[in-house]
């Protein structure tokens, strides 16, 4: 392996660790500031400029927090949890393409930290992973309420995910690869496939919202009935992991919706722009393009937190496994009659 | 009209439990819906005054913190005769008397003045009936629109004279723009 090749990876993963953990710091700002907006405040404005250094100041004030540790027998596992839940929020970001390719010291530098061929599958073995984080976390706590936020998150996440797979295999059909790289090649110009499938569109959307623990499926920390959920007994910047992991979180599905759906770095005139202003340009134009449709889906979920009340437990499973893995495997049988519609004709003999 | 019809503010709605239509109950209209209506928040004027750069608009009667007043030579006008303690519906004044010495008399207007006068402004409720049942006008509420400080100290909320007196100078400001006049 050649040391450019190192080093071309090294700086990739580095900037797209920073970015994640950039993103997911000022989301924490962005969700008090559109929290805010939507309730006819203004929101943190004291720290810096439009209050642009807030995520400092309570990064700052979560370290300065006395870590408090339950009286529980599972030390070990108590600090393992909100470690897991971090490492795997920022493991996913490592198959997403950002861009296609720049150009740069004669050689083609791949956009991505890694290409490989199971990347949707890789995305789902690790979010699923993230689970852990959570059920460990809780149990560990010693404390009913952070065991029955566990318990709530995790059955919450398991059951989402078989809805969100199978709305994907109605993608995968159409695409025909799990290369998130082959599927954002494959959405080129405005062929993007939330117009071929809009309900494989929305039930993703719908179980991203599950999986990431926000609301209105934030069953898991909800206060009025479980005090803080999974984290009630983390303090400082224990606690601090886990909230930045959501965020993290928030930032991958967002990122991975874009991808899936809305065309990834693909924007109209990409093929006119690469022939006219260069390869980098283009792509930077594109890395933009994916970054302003992460950003909309981002301010999707905020919008949706600070309009929507959260679910009734037995409601959140009624839609899980009653409309929603139902709805997915209908899509499924129209796309693949879709796709086969000459063969069924033929066999039918019209 | 019967009264089952009859709706005074207009806003009347009668409350149905009909089965929902399938579209009612996929709710996704439902919440496209509730988007809407954040979204017009979104774009609304906030209501935030930020309090230590901008001050809320004051009604013409407002109701500030006190002051005990000075006369034009800057004597003292409160004789401590304890109507206002008495007429404080929440009895947060004190105060103790004492007699003018010779050689005081251009500290205090009359014979007898308030030694000390203490007002609790955590129990203080603002509603100006001392200043109505003064008989002396010697104190008021003013139209300073600073608010009591917080401090972590129920000591610091007990306000003497240090803090009530009208400090000397306004006294001869007032003095002189009365002679103006």
């Amino acid at each position: 392996m050649e040391s450019a090749f190192i080093i071309e990876k090294s700086v990739v993963i580095v900037a797209v660790f920073a970015l994640t953990m950039l993103m997911a710091m000022y989301s924490t700002w962005a969700e008090r500031k559109v929290a805010a907006w939507l309730q006819d405040r203004i929101g943190p404005n004291r720290a810096g400029p439009w209050g642009l250094f807030q995520p400092l100041a309570d990064g700052l004030k979560l370290f300065s927090k006395e870590e408090f540790e339950p009286n529980t027998p599972n030390k070990f596992l108590f600090v393992v949890g909100p470690a897991i839940a971090m490492s795997t929020a920022l493991m996913t970001s490592a198959v997403i393409p950002w861009g296609d390719k720049l150009h740069l010291f004669g050689r083609d530098i791949i956009l991505q930290a890694t290409d490989i061929d199971v990347a949707l599958l890789y995305v789902f073995g690790v979010i699923s992973l993230g689970v852990y984080g959570i059920m460990i976390g809780g149990w560990a706590s010693n404390n009913k309420f952070s065991l029955l936020g566990a318990i709530r998150a995790a059955s919450q996440m398991v059951s989402y995910e078989v809805a969100m797979g199978l709305s994907v295999i109605a993608l995968l059909m159409m695409t025909g690869t799990l290369s998130l790289r082959e599927i954002s090649a494959q959405q080129a110009g405005m062929n993007w496939n939330v117009f071929y499938q809009p309900l494989s569109f929305l039930i993703f959307l719908i179980c991203a919202f599950a999986e990431t623990n926000r609301t209105p499926f934030d069953l898991a920390e909800c206060e009025s009935e479980l005090i803080g959920g999974y984290h009630t007994e983390y303090s400082s910047m224990k606690m601090g992991f886990y909230l930045f992991a959501e965020y993290a979180n928030m930032f991958i599905s967002s990122t991975i919706l874009a991808v899936l759906f809305f065309g990834g770095y693909n924007y109209p005139g990409m093929a006119w722009a690469v022939e006219n202003w260069g390869v980098n340009i283009a792509n930077v134009i594109g890395m933009m393009a994916l970054f302003i449709k992460l950003c909309g889906f981002i301010f999707l979920y905020m919008w949706v937190r600070w309009t929507i009340p959260r679910f009734r437990y037995d409601q959140l499973m009624h839609l899980g496994w009653r409309i929603l893995i139902p709805l997915s495997i209908v899509n499924i049988m129209i796309t693949g009659i879709v796709l086969l519609r000459s063969e069924i004709a033929a066999y039918l003999g019209f | 009209m019967s009264i089952e019809t009859i709706s005074l503010s207009g806003r009347k709605k009668v409350v149905s439990n009909k089965e929902m239509t399938f579209l009612e109950r996929l709710y996704l209209v439902a919440i496209f819906k509730g988007l809407m209506i954040t979204l017009k928040h979104l774009f609304r004027r906030k209501v935030t005054i930020q309090y230590p750069e901008q001050v809320r608009e004051m009604s013409p009667v407002y109701r500030g913190q006190h002051m005990l007043k000075r006369d034009e030579l800057g004597r003292e006008n409160c004789t401590a005769c304890g109507l206002c303690a008495l007429s404080c519906p929440a009895e947060a004044i004190t105060m103790k008397a004492a007699e003018r010495k010779p050689g005081e008399e251009l500290l205090y207007r009359e014979e007898k003045y308030a030694e000390i006068y203490e007002i609790n402004m955590l129990r203080c409720i603002f509603c100006g009936l001392c200043e109505e049942a003064c008989p002396k006008d010697a104190i008021y509420l003013t139209i300073s629109k600073e608010l009591v400080p917080s401090s972590y100290d129920r000591e610091d909320f007990i306000f003497g004279k240090d803090k009530l007196v009208m400090p000397l100078e306004m006294a001869k400001k007032n003095a002189q723009l009365k002679n103006a006049n």
